[in-house]
Parts: C-alpha cells; sequence; structure tokens
C-alpha cells in the first residue's frame, strides 16, 4: 500500500516549526537538547573552575559564590537529566527511528506529537526564565529536597524554585504524552510479518524506557503539586510540625528518581545493541535473554529506590531490604553487558567512530557499575554517601548514557537523517579527545571521594577538617581536564556542520545494516516508505552462509 | 473503527444497582460501629468500581492483558506505599525514636537578600 | 480537524486493539500512578493522624453524596452514548456525550458551592493536614473532569456529524475513570471515620 498523502510543498513555518513529521519533530528535539547541553556543559565549567581554583575569577561566568555555585550544580543536573538525557536518547532517537524501524509511514498520533514538543520547548523555555528571576535560577540541588525547597527563606531562590517545579512538571506532562505515543505505535503500528521478536532491540528498550518512566513519574506528579503548594500557598505537606514529613517527599522523588535512571539507560544501551550487531556483522547473542533481563531491570528498578536514602533517616530494616534489591539489580545488568560482549566475540570487528564510541559505553559503564556496588550495600554508603565517590560514580554510567551512548548514535544514524557522511578522521580526534579527558576528570574525584570530599560544597576553606589542601592537585587535575574535553566538543560540532554541506554523500544503507530504516533514501521523504514494507525475518540477520552479501535486510523476501 | 460488542448489558440496571450501593454507604457511615463505617465507605467503593469498570469500561471483554496492565499500576502504587509507610507511620523501633519536630522552616516568600 | 488524513501508522492494529482506544488505556494507566501516589501519601498521613478526624467532619457530606450521584448518572450517559456510536447513530451519541458533559458542569458547580461554604467558615488549604490534602486531592480531580468535559464536547461536534465516532468510548472510558476516581475519594474524604 502506498502513502496515501499527496499535498503541496509546505513552507517554512509548516515544514519547521509546525510539523506532524516525525523525523522533523525529532530534529526540534535534537537540537533543543544539544542547545540544553551546551548551557549544562557551561555550568559545570563554571563551578569546576571554582573547585580547580577557588574564589578565583571564572573567565566567561565571573566569581562563583555560595548562591551561584548551588544554582550552577542544580542546574546542571536538572538540566542535564531532564533536557539533554531525556530528549535526545528518547525523544530525538525515538522519534526520528520507532516508524522507520518498525516499517510506518509516521506515529499513530502527529499532531499529539507535535503537541508534546511544544510542551517540551514551553518547559525548557519557562526553565531559562528562572535565570533571569530576582534571586536567580533554583539553588536547592536538582533533588530538591524540603524544607530548603519549600522554604524560600532558606533556598534563597524562592522564584526560581517555583519556576524550576513548574518546568520540571511540564517536562513530565510532555514525555507522559510523547512516550504514550511511541508506545501505540509500536505496538500497533508495526509492519506486516513483524511479529514481536522481529522488532529491533532499540525499540524495545525506548518502549519499555517509556512504560517504566510512566508508571513511576505518577507520584513524584503528585508530590511536585505539594510542593507548589508548600512554597506558594504555605501548606504543610513536608513539614513535620504541621502533620507533614520531609521523607515523604524523598520517597516520592526517588520512587521516580530510580526508575528514571533505567529510563534513559536503557535505550542508551539499544543503540549500543544496534551498533555493534552492524559493526561486528554478527546478530545480537542472545536476543530473547536480552529482552527478559530488561524486564527485570525494569521490575527490579521500582524496588531499589531507598538506597539514595540510606543515611536520611529512613527505617534501618528498610535499608536492609533496600540494599538486597540494590546489589540483585546489578546481576541483569552485567548479564546484558556479557551478551553484549559475547556478540562481540568472533565478530568481525570494525572500528568506525560509532563502534569506538560504544565500545568506549561497555568499558565506562562498566566501571560506573561496579562503583555502584559499594554505594549500594548500606554500611559502605554510610561513609560514601554524597562524597565525590558517589558523583564519580553516577557520572561513570551517566555520561556513557549521555554522552557516549549519544554521540554512538548520531556518528550512526547521522548519514540517514542527513544524506551526509561525517568525517572520520575528526570522529576519532573527537572520541579520544572525549574519553580520556573524561576519565581523567573523574578518577581523581574517586580518590577525593574516597578520602571524603564532600558534594555540594562549593569552598572548603570554609570548613577546616574538609579542606585537605592535599587533594587540591587532583581538584584543579580534573578541572582542567574538563577544559580539554569541552574543547574537543568543538571539533565534532565543526564535524557536524561542516559535513551538512560538504561531506560525502550517504547512499541508502553506508553501513549494511539489516533494519528497515536503512532500506529507504538518506534523508527519508515525508510517509518514508514509497512502498509500505512486509517483514520476513528477525533484524540481525548477518554473516549468513551461502550468500553473497554477508547482511539480509529484514525486508527482502526469501 | 467501532466493533460492535456482542451485548450491551443493561445500563440503566448498572446505574440503579450503583446508586442503591451510594445510598448504602452514606446510610452505613452513620452507624456507631467502626467496622460497619469502613465497610460501607470502602467495601461499597470497591465494589461499584467493579462495577463501572466490568460493564461501563467493558473491561470483562477486553483484550486480556488491558486490566493485568491496569493492576501492575495499582501494584507498583502497593509497592510504593509499603516502601514509605514505615517511615510515615512508625515512630520507634527497636533502638529509635522519631522524636516530633518543634519548630517550622520559614515561611516561603520573602525577598532574597544576599543570594550574591 | 477530521479533514486531515491519518497516517498509515494510526490505522494499523497489530495487538487487536484500535489505536485510539489502546492510547486511551494507556493513558489511563499513567493516571492510576498519578492519583495513586497522591491518595497512598494521604492514607498513610490520614492513618498516622486519627486527630484528622475532626477536621474531616466538616466536609459536607451531602454536597459528596450529591457529587457522587452526579458523577454516577453522567457515567451512564457515557456509555449509552458509547451504545449509540457503536449503533452509527452520531447525533444521539453526541446528545448523550453532552448530557455527560453537563453532569460534570453540574459536579464543578456543586463543588464551587461547597467550596465556597468551606473558606467562609476558615477552611482553606493551608488550614492544617487533612484541608491541604483534601482541596488538593478534589482539586487535581476537579482539573481532570475540567479537561475531560471540554474534549468530550469537541469528540461530540465530530460525533454530530458522524465522523470519528470510534473517539465516543475513548472519552467514555477516560470518564469512567474520573468516575472511579471519586468512588474512592468520596469515602475517603467525606465518610470514613
Amino acid at each position: 500500500m502506498s502513502t496515501q498523502v499527496e499535498h503541496a510543498e509546505p513552507g517554512f513555518f509548516r515544514k519547521y516549526l509546525w510539523s506532524t513529521d516525525h523525523k522533523m519533530i525529532a530534529m526540534q528535539y535534537m537540537f533543543t537538547g544539544m542547545a540544553m547541553a551546551m548551557i549544562g556543559g557551561y555550568f559545570a565549567y563554571a563551578f569546576r573552575m571554582q573547585l580547580g581554583f577557588p574564589n578565583q575569577y571564572v573567565p566567561g561566568y565571573g566569581i562563583v559564590t555560595p548562591g551561584r555555585y548551588n544554582a550552577l550544580v542544580t542546574m546542571h543536573g536538572s538540566i542535564m537529566i531532564f533536557w539533554v538525557a531525556m530528549p535526545v536518547l528518547i525523544a530525538a532517537f525515538g522519534n526520528f527511528l520507532i516508524p522507520l524501524m518498525v516499517g510506518c509511514d509516521d506515529m499513530a498520533f502527529p499532531r499529539i506529537n507535535r503537541l508534546s514538543y511544544q510542551i517540551f520547548l514551553l518547559s525548557a523555555l519557562v526553565l531559562l526564565s528562572s535565570f533571569l528571576v530576582k534571586g536567580g535560577p533554583f539553588g536547592g540541588a536538582w533533588t530538591a529536597y524540603p524544607p530548603l525547597s519549600a522554604s524560600g527563606a532558606y533556598n534563597l531562590t524562592p522564584i526560581g524554585a517555583t519556576l524550576w517545579l513548574l518546568a520540571v512538571a511540564l517536562e513530565f506532562v510532555a514525555f507522559l504524552l510523547g512516550g504514550i505515543n511511541f508506545t501505540v505505535t509500536a505496538m500497533n503500528s508495526r509492519a506486516p510479518g513483524m511479529k514481536m521478536y522481529d522488532i529491533p532491540i532499540l525499540i524495545w528498550m525506548i518502549i519499555l524506557a517509556n512504560i517504566i518512566f510512566m508508571a513511576s513519574v505518577g507520584p513524584l506528579i503528585a508530590g511536585a503539586v505539594m510542593l507548589l503548594f508548600d512554597q506558594t500557598l504555605s501548606t504543610g505537606f513536608y513539614d513535620p510540625t504541621r502533620g507533614g514529613d520531609p521523607l515523604l517527599w524523598q520517597h516520592l522523588f526517588w520512587f521516580f528518581g530510580h526508575p528514571e535512571v533505567y529510563v534513559v539507560l536503557l535505550p542508551a544501551m539499544g543503540i549500543i545493541a544496534e551498533i555493534i550487531a552492524v559493526f561486528a556483522r554478527k546478530k545480537i547473542f542472545g536476543y530473547k535473554t536480552v529482552l527478559y533481563t530488561t524486564w527485570a531491570v525494569g521490575f527490579l528498578s521500582f524496588v531499589v529506590w531507598a538506597h539514595h536514602q540510606f543515611v536520611a533517616g529512613i527505617d534501618p530494616r528498610m535499608a536492609n531490604i533496600f540494599s538486597v534489591t540494590t546489589l540483585l539489580i546489578s546481576v541483569p545488568i552485567t548479564e546484558m553487558v556479557f551478551l553484549y560482549i559475547a556478540t562481540l566475540y568472533g565478530g568481525s570487528i570494525h572500528l568506525d567512530t560509532p563502534m569506538l564510541w560504544a565500545l568506549a559505553f561497555i568499558a565506562e559503564f562498566m566501571i560506573g557499575g561496579v562503583t555502584g556496588i559499594f554505594l549500594g550495600s548500606s554500611g559502605t554508603d554510610i561513609y560514601l554517601h554524597d562524597t565525590y565517590f558517589l558523583i564519580a560514580h553516577f557520572h561513570y554510567t551517566f555520561v556513557p548514557i549521555a554522552i557516549i551512548a549519544v554521540y554512538a548514535g548520531l556518528t550512526f544514524w547521522y548519514p540517514k537523517m542527513f544524506g551526509r557522511m561525517l568525517n572520520e578522521t575528526l570522529g576519532k580526534i573527537h572520541f579520544w579527545g572525549t574519553i580520556i579527558p573524561f576519565n581523567v576528570i573523574f578518577i581523581p574525584l574517586f580518590i577525593t571521594g574516597i578520602a571524603g570530599d564532600q558534594r555540594r560544597v562549593y569552598n572548603y576553606a570554609q570548613f577546616a577538617e574538609q579542606s585537605r589542601p592535599a587533594l587540591q592537585h587532583l581538584r584543579t587535575t580534573s578541572t582542567i581536564a574538563l577544559l580539554f574535553m569541552l574543547a574537543f566538543q568543538l571539533v565534532f560540532l565543526f564535524n557536524f556542520f561542516w559535513s551538512l554541506r560538504d561531506g560525502n554523500a550517504a547512499g541508502a544503507n553506508p553501513w549494511r545494516s539489516t533494519t528497515l530504516e536503512w532500506t529507504v533514501p538518506s534523508p527519508p521523504p515525508h510517509g518514508n516508505f514509497a512502498e509500505m514494507p512486509t517483514v520476513y525475518r528477525g533484524p540481525y540477520e548477518y554473516g549468513l552462509p551461502g550468500r553473497s552479501d554477508d547482511f539480509l535486510p529484514q525486508n527482502v523476501p526469501d | 473503527m467501532t466493533e460492535a460488542h456482542v451485548h450491551h448489558p443493561n445500563y440503566v440496571k448498572i446505574w440503579a444497582i450503583l446508586v442503591v450501593l451510594l445510598i448504602v454507604s452514606v446510610a452505613g457511615s452513620m452507624s456507631h460501629i467502626r467496622e460497619v463505617v469502613l465497610i460501607a465507605a470502602f467495601g461499597v467503593a470497591l465494589v461499584k468500581a467493579y462495577l463501572v469498570a466490568k460493564n461501563f469500561m467493558h473491561l470483562n471483554v477486553e483484550k486480556r492483558w488491558v486490566p493485568y496492565l491496569l493492576i501492575m499500576c495499582l501494584i507498583f502504587v502497593g509497592v510504593l506505599f509499603a516502601g514509605v509507610a514505615p517511615d510515615v507511620m512508625k515512630h520507634g523501633g527497636l533502638h529509635w525514636t522519631k522524636n516530633p519536630l518543634a519548630q517550622s522552616a520559614p515561611a516561603a516568600a520573602g525577598a532574597a537578600t544576599k543570594n550574591e | 480537524m477530521s479533514a486531515t488524513a491519518k497516517p498509515i501508522a494510526n490505522t494499523r492494529s497489530t495487538t487487536g486493539i484500535p489505536t485510539a482506544r489502546l492510547i486511551t488505556w494507556w493513558v489511563i494507566a499513567s493516571e492510576i500512578v498519578i492519583f495513586g501516589g497522591l491518595l497512598a501519601s494521604y492514607i498513610m498521613h490520614r492513618i498516622e493522624h486519627p486527630e484528622w478526624a475532626g477536621a474531616a467532619s466538616h466536609t459536607n457530606t451531602c454536597a459528596g453524596a450529591f457529587n457522587t450521584f452526579v458523577l454516577l448518572t453522567s457515567s451512564l450517559c457515557a456509555v449509552l452514548a458509547h451504545q449509540a456510536a457503536d449503533a452509527h447513530d452520531g447525533p444521539k451519541a453526541a446528545k448523550l456525550l453532552r448530557l455527560t458533559a453537563l453532569g460534570g458542569l453540574i459536579f464543578l458547580t456543586v463543588k464551587g458551592f461547597e467550596w465556597t461554604k468551606d473558606i467562609q467558615e476558615g477552611f482553606v488549604i493551608s488550614s492544617g493536614g487533612f484541608w491541604s490534602y483534601y482541596y488538593t486531592l478534589a482539586g487535581l480531580h476537579g482539573l481532570h473532569v475540567l479537561a475531560g468535559m471540554i474534549i468530550m464536547l469537541i469528540v461530540a461536534a465530530d460525533a454530530a456529524n458522524n465522523q470519528e465516532l470510534q473517539r465516543v468510548e475513548c472519552i467514555g472510558l477516560y470518564w469512567h475513570f474520573v468516575d472511579i476516581v471519586w468512588i474512592f475519594l468520596f469515602p475517603l474524604l467525606y465518610i470514613a471515620r
């Protein structure tokens, strides 16, 4: 059945700003996310300069005062998770790839898709507007624990606090709408012949991430409404003298917050799966096992949340339970990593830039994973909680998720999105210029963290027992490495924009992959498929004996 | 794309039963016996919800996984309750007590004076 | 709105459930967790604070019971609208949907009077733990009633022209969910002691 929509070429507004085409909406999410990433990265620059060179004037920023420091770390965390990782990993890649990979012409509800981006954009603008208000942006940490977050007299950013809360709430609504659209499309709109186990792993991962998000964000939406009322209407939901409980917020927050990290992890792992299959010329080892372990991770992620609260004064018996479940969840994740390594074993490895990023993901994420064990055991966590050890741990998980996997996906699907190839040499320079400094930033922080450096402190000179001047060289090293890492991102930006016009033309399938998005022109036309495809096999048929090509696309009849 | 349901039950009859149950729950709540009040209030609510879900929302003829999905969401809410209730509702354990706080945080509004 | 051609993605149905109804179920699933989170928080605090029963006795049980009756009746109208849409009688479905929306309007109006009286007696949202939860729970529910009414009227406008009749069932499902939430809010806020 060929596409039935014929209409005149749309003008600029309808094509770029008011489109319902999933590919254009994907670009909107992607560029918004990239812009927010630059802001979040700039904030990291500012506060790391303060930590590496305390009380010195920061070029391009100014003096980092205590209030500004709090706002910088709060905004850095919030932006990177809610306005970079989620929009790029889920909304951008999901929007672009889901209809293409399942073989249909758009999302099931294109106008809801457009609306979800518009709400997302509004949320970003609300957050950015908080930079302009009296007191500045919210400074109560991205975790926003009351009473600090509920009381303007404590956090000194009363207007920013409310704007932050509204921005986060809007972002949640946008992702609920978008995610439900994705799920319905993947469930219902698949090409004929694409059965459940013929769906590419990335699509499964995005859908499961959406389901986890949808099932976990509800209590936090409720909690955010309560916090908003505490901030603005003098209610006492989190005020123990008025019958409330600050721990309630913590629980509501982390009941979402922990599944949230898997919400961003799963699409990242899906991207890696697609890439290693293509660049090892080998099918994913244990497709169904990958799925079952992902479901296990999804369920378990709902019963580990209080490991963020071991020292917050929760019932100690709950700490026991949550320790056990936390250590348990490392098992399916490790299994998935083993399956990826098994996929690589015996494969015909091609070290193109996307593959370099995918391999780096596996290595760096494993470091993040094993350091999580020390934090998941409540005993050791008593010492390590809120130190730089924790910061290094979650950056060794989040940076692979939000940066490494994103670059892997961008370098891999760039030809499909823009019809051009990225420059390989620049890609490799960018890769090494990111990975090496990344490790030099955070390994010193593991060390300072074990030594006892506490997070969210703008200047240890104020706290005599904390200052440990002997470790200052480690903090400074970390800052200088960040400067290198940020500088090398310019290589990527240059490569990205230069290749748009001057890159080599990419054909439909430059990587010789089997999934459906590579069967259409690059970039795909409106409606995606001239003839709607039929699917005959699974998504990773590589290296089949007796064939002239080492791959067999899903839509080629036997 | 409506599919004709095999049968539509008598919706007015279901509504009448719901209204009777409402009257029962209000009447029962006036009782002085605690168990009667609770059953009248919540037992009836459960029955009413079931009737609406089954007969008005046609969950009994919907694909099987749909009610399972909705029940899963309820179970997640239950997990939340189980994880949070010990902190909110328990006042002490083997070697600890939860002591009430004397003083509230200062009010929400108030200009940020020295955020510089 | 119905003049726009639908993408093929919208018309396929690999699960056997039409896309419109499928998305409605997912919306309801996510709303269960939203209301569930707020309700769970309320329940554990209510049990923890038996002294809130004093405050709770000031809620207007008559208004609450009447509103429960109104919502139940409007749910009846909604499901009869679905039955009419199933029989391809768009105008009748539209009429019944508009009756349902009218039920919602009555509900909100009664609540408006009820809250006015509560506020005049001095019970505002910051009057204490019980009242904070009361206004938040009922307010969130009321917002959902309002949103449902608006969508319902839009669906009714199309249905009156015998268009997009599948949406009648979907908005009905959403409305039944809102009704079920109130079925639990009523005892929790009004009659349980």
